[in-house]
């Protein structure tokens, strides 16, 4: 196991507007990129559930990335808003579950900016790399489950 | 004497005995529960012992009322053995349904709690540093007790749960309505939680007071201001666990002028209550700045212990990483 090299496991919700057809952009133009994030189409960064973001890294994530559009551009007036306070006080709560703040990322991508996407997985993933797997468990292993 | 009496049991794990004494709160209504039922099992009150549960056949108690969480090797081996003996399960109050206020535990583990109870709390003195063992020897006898785990455990994470009686404790009328369900046989589908599903707010008598557009630019802590009796607490900064709580309690904190703490756990459409009151709090923050933000969520002490206080064990998340525990 301990041969094996770390490939961080990365889920980013994206937003449909935005930061989706941003990272279409980047496939489309051929960018090569880390191809490490599983991408989530949502209609609206403001759509992400913090239960979802808890869920990945329950299930395996490593990282995950909330992707919107810049702020004043989202196309449902303040969506993007809603999903930088959620990720704010996500993020100082996922550190008391100990869970770095390095680990939860919030990116404003516009759909012209496939470079920026390029970017963020890159950079994103060389990070997660860096701090290692998450690997949960919720304290699973002690007794047997019902 | 064709029909006997159904048999009931009542057990309690990691709890404080509120639950225990929720029963007895029944008042005179627990002589109509003890006029239909035979109780074969009740370690707080009747003096039955583990080896008369063994000796009783699989499925013989028609039900049994476990309050508590499930941190101790003995809590888990008294449920699994009142599991088989049972008909039904019936988790009983906030901590065996949820984890509730010891699941809090789970920011820590083990060797943490050790550390704090029996060493560094400022009303400790055990100038030796014993440390309870599981296994001891005293005068040539050995001694045993239960292992602690690090982790606290909601019932249905260690046996299967039929229903779930939310509360910390669970409200006399909710007991009630359950035990005549049972006795009628008038049962909601397995897996139900016998209380309303919906939030406190649609009971809440403040409901009215919510203005239309509900935002907070500062959060208080209900010490730090007078509270108004009539008005809605998130109206007034202060956190009320409401919006991501089930109703069914009959409003004992609200009444009281106090917010609601989320003991009841989530309705049955939301799976993490701590992660769903997070998401409805930080809509309503009234900033779009991102210091003004960070600025808010600041004066928000302790988030995970605040929408997490009765449901850790049972959230997403469940714990604090053992490795980030020092």
């Amino acid at each position: 196991m301990s041969n094996e090299v770390f490939e961080p496991k990365l889920v980013g919700f994206l937003c449909n507007w935005c930061s989706y057809t941003g990272a279409d952009l980047a496939g489309t133009a051929r960018m090569t990129y880390a191809p490490n994030m599983r991408i989530i189409r949502v209609m609206c960064s403001g759509r992400v559930d913090p239960q979802f973001v808890l869920k990945a890294f329950s299930e395996g994530a490593d990282g995950v990335l909330i992707s919107g559009c810049h702020p004043g551009d989202c196309h449902y007036q303040e969506g993007n808003y809603k999903a930088l306070r959620r990720h704010r006080l996500l993020t100082k709560m996922l550190e008391q579950f100990g869970i770095e703040k390095e680990r939860f990322r919030l990116e404003w991508v516009s759909a012209a900016e496939g470079v920026k996407f390029q970017h963020v997985c890159n950079e994103f993933t060389e990070q997660i790399r860096k701090l290692g797997p998450l690997n949960w468990n919720g304290g699973k292993h002690e007794h047997s489950e019902a | 004497m064709s029909t006997a009496k159904p048999k009931v049991a009542f057990y309690w794990c990691s709890s404080c005995g509120g639950c225990e004494e929720s029963i007895v709160d029944l008042a005179e209504d627990i002589l109509k529960v003890v006029d239909a039922v035979d109780i074969v099992f009740w370690p707080v009150a009747l003096d039955f012992k583990k080896k008369d549960v063994e000796a009783m056949e699989d499925g013989s108690i028609a039900v049994s009322f476990i309050n508590g969480a499930v941190r101790l090797s003995e809590q888990e081996e008294m449920v699994k053995l009142l599991r088989k003996k049972s008909g039904l399960v019936v988790a009983h109050g906030s901590c065996s349904h949820l984890g509730g206020i010891p699941g809090l535990g789970n920011f820590w583990n083990k060797e943490t709690i050790f550390n704090r109870a029996y060493h560094t709390t400022p009303s400790t003195d055990n100038p030796d540093g014993t440390v309870p063992l599981e296994k001891a020897k005293v005068d040539g006898k050995e001694l045993t007790l239960p292992s602690f785990y690090d982790t606290v455990y909601a019932l249905d994470q260690v046996i299967d749960v039929d229903y779930y009686l939310p509360g910390c404790a669970p409200p006399r009328d909710l007991i009630l309505n359950a035990v005549q369900a049972i006795l009628e046989g008038k049962l909601p589908p397995k897996g139900a939680v016998l209380s309303p599903n919906k939030s406190l707010c649609e009971d809440c008598d403040r409901n009215e007071s919510k203005p239309e557009k509900l935002v907070i630019s500062e959060i208080k802590r209900p010490w730090e201001v007078e509270i108004d009796p009539e008005k809605c607490f998130l109206a007034q900064g202060i956190i009320c666990m409401g919006p991501a709580t089930r109703t069914g309690c009959g409003e004992r904190c609200i009444e009281a002028n106090m917010p609601c703490r989320g003991c009841f756990g989530p309705t049955d459409q939301v799976f993490d209550q701590g992660a769903k009151f997070l998401s409805a709090l930080a809509s309503i923050l009234d900033t779009d700045d991102e210091k003004e933000i960070e600025k808010i969520v600041d004066t928000i002490i302790d988030p995970a212990g605040t929408f997490y206080r009765f449901s850790l064990p049972h959230s997403i998340l469940r714990r604090r990483r053992m490795e980030a525990i020092k």
